[in-house]
């Protein structure tokens, strides 16, 4: 029997600001977001803690909405029409990402809840088989928690030891550690795309040329990647790559596993259940072929729907153009603050992504956070889940900004000047 | 900007300058460490306590928020010299102050110069800030083993 073709009603059409020029049209991209409409605390929302998570364009919201109002049911199950609509947007959604990253095949795409997941997903099935006693995994001293523990958990389970690439005082890696970090023990690098909490941007395309020299695969967090420039997986020629859809201004509780096929065709499944198999008898289970196999009980259909329309919006307004805005913006950003006397960048790669952090003296950063609040102005403090790298900063936390394409020049002057009040306030 | 003063009043900010009771002890017979994951404040509270179960002395290190220090400095002040009995005392008043409703009265002859710390309530993320302190000398007094956390 033949399935009917579902009728398909087309997603809303949302307004994407689509400047004609080169430059960016802020104010138009700004219209997009509802949120960045309201005031905070009698004052105009300057929200610079995109790096934590970004806002919504109307497109995402009104995408998932859609969804859920037109074309709800699970997916890879039922025969009836709704059960088919949804599943075309769901698998939909993962070629959009396919594309978007350039994989060679959809196949390459797991969804997951987020990069965290990912990595323990990886850790769990590569990380497992192909590690072993006295085996080494390579992270860097920049990463994320999430890039930390997994690895930390996985050495402890399998006796391998966790090695680490130092960073320099611009918060760059050594990349000469790194080539002599790489040795026959190695089984993994595991390195971060760029710095949530410096803005660094790592040289992933010779992190991952140095690694397979030696036969080293290496797994990317692109959790600050994606959203902030081009990703080409073909191109970086890394074996895993991972982003989480809310940093893109999708939804939060949807993000995507990149791996090379015949990398996922070799990897245990992460988690057992409905979905991700071929036949089950009590006896015995057969695993579902990839991506499926990675993806046990009902995933977030909704919040990849959401995520495909998070990247149509990105991929409307350009990469490229967000990538040269933010530069201007972040060259502004550095030099306002720069000029206040007693504030320190932290962080002052030669490539950065639009991340600025910074310390005071006599301020804290919890201070500075609640005192910017009182104008409207949300910033992130503390150790952004990267103790390690405070530590070797010797800071036990900073005060972070973090813009996105919506963002202006207008917001960093309010930035500086509540920095300013910081010491008013503090006397 | 009214919430914002009443959070950062003068004595506040004294105690955050130049914290009352700062350092190490070194007769200490009671210590231990305090840990906010969240922000990762951190600081290590000493007492002396005699044989009569008096606090003889206290002290304290660590970094932290203007909040977090100012209320560490304003807590060796209240509790030196008392009972442990009063100590515990003061800790339930003042985790009753900083967690009660923001329209609730203060009752100054109950906690005395803490009262200062009431602006916390406006700022519910910044409760903890204030709370720290005190969970970690409490902590210490009761000579628990592992480090005070605030999560």
């Amino acid at each position: 029997m033949t399935a009917p073709t579902p009728t398909l009603s087309p997603p809303p059409q949302a307004a994407v600001a689509t400047p004609s020029n080169d430059n960016l049209d802020v104010e138009a991209v700004r219209r997009d977001f509802p949120i960045l409409q309201q005031t905070v605390r009698g004052k105009p929302l300057v929200y610079l803690d995109n790096a934590a998570t970004t806002q919504k364009p109307r497109a995402v919201i009104d995408a998932v909405t859609h969804y859920y109002e037109n074309e709800n049911a699970n997916i890879h199950r039922g025969v009836h029409f709704l059960s088919q609509q949804a599943t075309f947007a769901y698998e939909r959604a993962r070629g959009r990402v396919g594309k978007f990253l350039n994989a060679t095949d959809s196949s390459e795409i797991i969804f997951v809840r987020g990069t965290t997941e990912g990595i323990n997903l990886v850790a769990r099935g590569y990380g497992r088989a192909k590690v072993g006693q006295g085996d080494e995994i390579l992270i860097s001293h920049m990463e994320h928690h999430s890039n930390i523990v997994p690895w930390q958990m996985l050495c402890e389970e399998n006796g391998a030891s966790l090695r680490v690439v130092p960073v320099d005082d611009d918060g760059e890696l050594v990349m000469e550690e790194y080539e002599r970090l790489l040795g026959n023990r190695t089984r993994l690098v595991a390195v971060t795309h760029a710095s949530n909490a410096l803005g660094t941007v790592n040289p992933i395309a010779q992190i991952v040329s140095l690694a397979h020299n030696r036969g080293v695969p290496v797994l990317v967090d692109g959790a600050q990647g994606v959203p902030h420039m081009p990703v080409d997986v073909r191109q970086l020629d890394c074996d895993f790559y991972l982003f989480s859809g809310h940093k893109l201004f999708g939804p939060t509780g949807i993000g995507v596993l990149y791996g090379k096929r015949h990398l996922l065709d070799d990897m245990a499944p992460y988690q057992g259940g409905g979905s991700m198999i071929k036949s089950v008898t009590l006896e015995k289970t057969t695993f579902a072929d990839v991506p499926t196999k990675f993806e046990a009980g009902t995933p977030n259909i909704a919040g990849a729907v959401g995520l495909a329309a998070a990247i149509d919006y990105v991929n409307d307004i350009g990469q490229d153009r967000i990538d040269g805005y933010e530069s201007g913006l972040l060259d502004y950003a550095t030099q306002r603050l720069g000029e206040l006397a007693d504030l320190r960048i932290i962080g002052s790669a030669r490539q950065k992504v639009s991340v600025i952090s910074f310390v005071m003296n006599d301020a804290h950063p919890h201070d500075i956070g609640t005192i910017l609040d009182s104008e409207g102005i949300a910033i992130r403090t503390g150790h952004h889940c990267a103790q390690p790298l405070m530590q070797r900063y010797q800071v036990s936390a900073t005060a972070r900004a973090s813009l996105a394409f919506y963002n202006t020049r207008d917001e960093i002057d309010a930035l500086t000047d509540g920095l300013v009040k910081v010491h008013e306030v503090l006397g | 900007m009214s919430e914002l003063r009443e959070l950062y009043q003068q004595v506040i900010l004294d105690h955050n300058k130049t914290p009352r009771n700062f350092g190490k002890l070194e007769c200490a017979n009671r210590e231990q460490e305090g840990y906010n994951p969240l922000c990762g404040d951190h600081l290590h509270v000493y007492l002396q306590v005699d044989d009569d179960d008096v606090i003889e002395d206290i002290r304290f290190e660590g970094s932290g928020c203007a909040i977090s220090k100012a209320s560490a400095s304003l807590m060796t002040d209240a509790v030196k010299g008392r009972s442990l009995e009063e100590a515990e005392a003061a800790f339930s008043s003042f985790q009753a102050l900083v967690t009660s409703d923001v329209d609730s009265p203060v009752d100054e002859a109950q906690v005395g110069k803490l009262a200062v710390l009431a602006g916390v309530r406006e700022f519910p993320m910044r409760i903890k800030c204030a709370t720290l302190a005190w969970h970690t000398m409490r902590a210490a007094l009761n000579q628990q083993t592992v480090p005070t956390s605030t999560e």
